[in-house]
């Protein structure tokens, strides 16, 4: 591993592009979530903000609506309702939209890089193997997973901070529920990892990944964890179908009722950011994180049918395309979260507590044990 | 129980139901039909279905407002116009039928006698001034009716829009002659011959009979 400056100039730039990429993400998210969700429904969505360059107009296919949302935001004016809290309220949006993009500190988006064997194919001659090496995750925590719960539960501050102090019944019962709903699937979201911290005997998501190379994806080896964790995942976003603290049938907006400007689109920005960090996660624990399929360190190697055809590459073409990999497979599955909003409705207050704690808790706890069990044979063998 | 009666059984929720899975998956094949359905007829070049027609075809169905529009009706009623005589003068004669059934009062008309030589003179009146107030209007199409001689007509397919003030929303004479059927057509469907023609009874209201 590297030391020293070029350490802490290399933590910069992947801060910088981990932080500036999500924020901007999110943003095209949300011209993403207005046109697929206008495609499903048989419409056009927003297609109409425009921009004047010589003479001409450019459309770009309505992303200029989350540009002219931002412009929006910011100009309007910021309001503080007088029997708030005021540091609170304040505080809130912040409190909302700092943990899921500090979730993505240990999550790796690439293999490690190696400057100075860039051309060199991995472990052939010539690789220099006393050379350090930058991982592409921030965090080295030995943690590694622990930190991704750590930080998705404090996300349930923000809501129930916000629900609290914005001196609203209708903030104050969403607030609630965005507290009870997050801190109920929190719970079903670490079991539902337990067997596979088992499978894989570690917490680190590097570690994860090695695993997932050198044997099988996790959706393979734990499927009915992929399913718990996915749905826990969804629901810790809050989007529909478990979008109850926002129902904004029953009361209003949910615990952000009382905010309007660019508190508010932290809220939202937030809920977006959310979408892509549990993507993310799912992809690096279940479905090989930054791997294309037979790709390892070294190159292609095709191993079907008894026939073994190694084809060697650069580590510097390896790097990006598993980087490209990790992206796409994030893409696909903010796509499929996207999907299930447009397609499902919402879950009644009482059936999303009843599908956490009477069906998703004990399925979770099964899957420990038949892990266990599984492990147990296994390993006996 | 009785002969005939038939027994409908309740469906029961099935396990495929129960477990969310196989029907959210069902679902999902749903939406992403429609997405990919969408997304191909939206692509550059992609078809989709002509939404001013009056069709059913399945696809984007948005209609892009000023830039597309569905045709009105054939009766629908727009914006008025005064029906012209071959020779291009107003057909009214000014008998104040329309102004009388108007219920929103908008028709305001000033009736003249044609000047003296006038073929016309004696025969029929004509409005020297022949004012409509489109704002006061509720588009009824009572002065259609009420017209005795097919002078005023709806059928110009103009739907009346917004103006800059009240002002223009007065419509007078000139601009309701100016306009023109959703045909194109300018002249009255009751054309008759014209006092002075060979076909013409000759009698007046001057003369007597």
């Amino acid at each position: 591993m590297i030391t020293g400056a070029t350490f802490w100039i290399a933590t910069a730039i992947k801060v910088f592009a981990i932080v500036f990429g999500l924020v901007n993400l999110g943003a095209l998210l949300l011209w993403v979530e207005r046109r697929q969700s206008a495609m499903i429904q048989d419409r056009m969505g927003p297609n109409r903000a425009s921009i004047k360059l010589f003479g001409k107009e450019f459309r770009v296919a309505g992303l200029l609506h989350s540009a002219a949302d931002g412009v929006k935001m910011l100009w309007k004016e910021d309001f503080v309702p007088p029997g708030a809290d005021k540091l609170l309220y304040q505080l809130a949006p912040v409190i909302s939209l700092v943990p899921p993009l500090t979730l993505f500190a240990v999550i790796p988006f690439g293999p490690s890089i190696y400057p100075d064997n860039l051309r060199r194919v991995f472990g052939s001659e010539g690789w220099n193997a006393a050379a350090s090496y930058i991982p592409l995750h921030i965090s080295m925590a030995d943690s590694g997973i622990l930190v991704v719960f750590a930080m998705a539960s404090s996300g349930v501050l923000g809501a129930a901070l916000a629900g609290s102090s914005s001196d609203n019944k209708f903030s104050l019962l969403g607030g609630l529920r965005a507290a009870s709903q997050m801190v109920s699937y929190e719970v079903t979201m670490g079991l539902s990892l337990v067997g596979s911290f088992m499978v894989y005997q570690t917490v680190r998501l590097e570690q994860m990944i090695q695993w997932q190379v050198d044997h099988a994806w996790g959706i393979f080896v734990q499927p009915l964890a992929f399913l718990l964790f996915f749905t826990a995942a969804v629901a810790e976003t809050k989007r529909v179908p478990f979008d109850a603290p926002e129902g904004e049938s029953e009361i209003v907006a949910g615990y952000f009722t009382e905010y309007q400007p660019m508190k508010m689109g932290m809220f939202a920005l937030g809920e977006l950011v959310e979408v892509m960090t549990s993507s993310a996660l799912i992809t690096t624990i279940f479905l090989g994180g930054w791997q294309f399929p037979f790709l390892k360190l070294d190159g292609f190697h095709f191993e079907l049918f008894g026939i073994a055809k190694p084809i060697y590459m650069s580590h510097l073409a390896v790097v990006i395309i598993s980087a490209i990999t990790f992206i796409v497979k994030v893409a696909l599955l903010v796509l499929l979260q996207m999907q299930i909003r447009w397609t499902l409705p919402r879950f009644r207050y009482d059936q999303i507590m009843k599908l956490g704690w009477r069906i998703l808790l004990p399925a979770s706890l099964i899957n420990i044990m038949l892990t266990g069990i599984v492990l147990l044979f296994v390993n006996a063998r | 129980m009785a002969a005939g009666t038939i027994v409908i059984k309740k469906p029961r929720r099935t396990a495929a139901d129960q477990s969310f899975v196989v029907e959210i998956v069902k679902g999902l094949g749903v939406t992403f039909k429609h997405f990919f359905k969408g997304l191909n007829q939206m692509r550059p070049g992609g078809v989709r279905p002509d939404v001013t027609k009056f069709n059913y075809e399945e696809g984007i169905a948005t209609l892009q407002y000023p830039e597309e529009k569905k045709p009105y009706a054939r009766r629908f009623r727009g914006v008025h116009r005064l029906t012209l005589r071959p020779n291009g003068d107003v057909r009214c004669t000014a008998c104040l039928m329309c102004s009388t059934a108007c219920p929103a009062q908008c028709i305001w008309i000033k009736p003249a006698e044609y000047p003296v030589g006038h073929a016309s003179r004696g025969h029929e009146r004509f409005p020297e001034e022949f004012v409509i107030d489109e704002l006061r209007c509720i588009f009824c199409g009572y002065c259609v009716e009420a017209c005795p001689v097919d002078a005023i007509r709806m059928d110009t397919g103009i739907h009346m829009t917004a103006l800059d003030d009240r002002g223009s929303f007065i419509f007078d004479k000139k601009k309701l002659m100016s306009h023109v059927s959703q045909d194109g057509d300018q002249l009255t469907a009751n054309s008759r011959p014209e006092p002075g023609d060979a076909e013409h009874s000759g009698i007046t209201r001057l003369k007597g009979h």
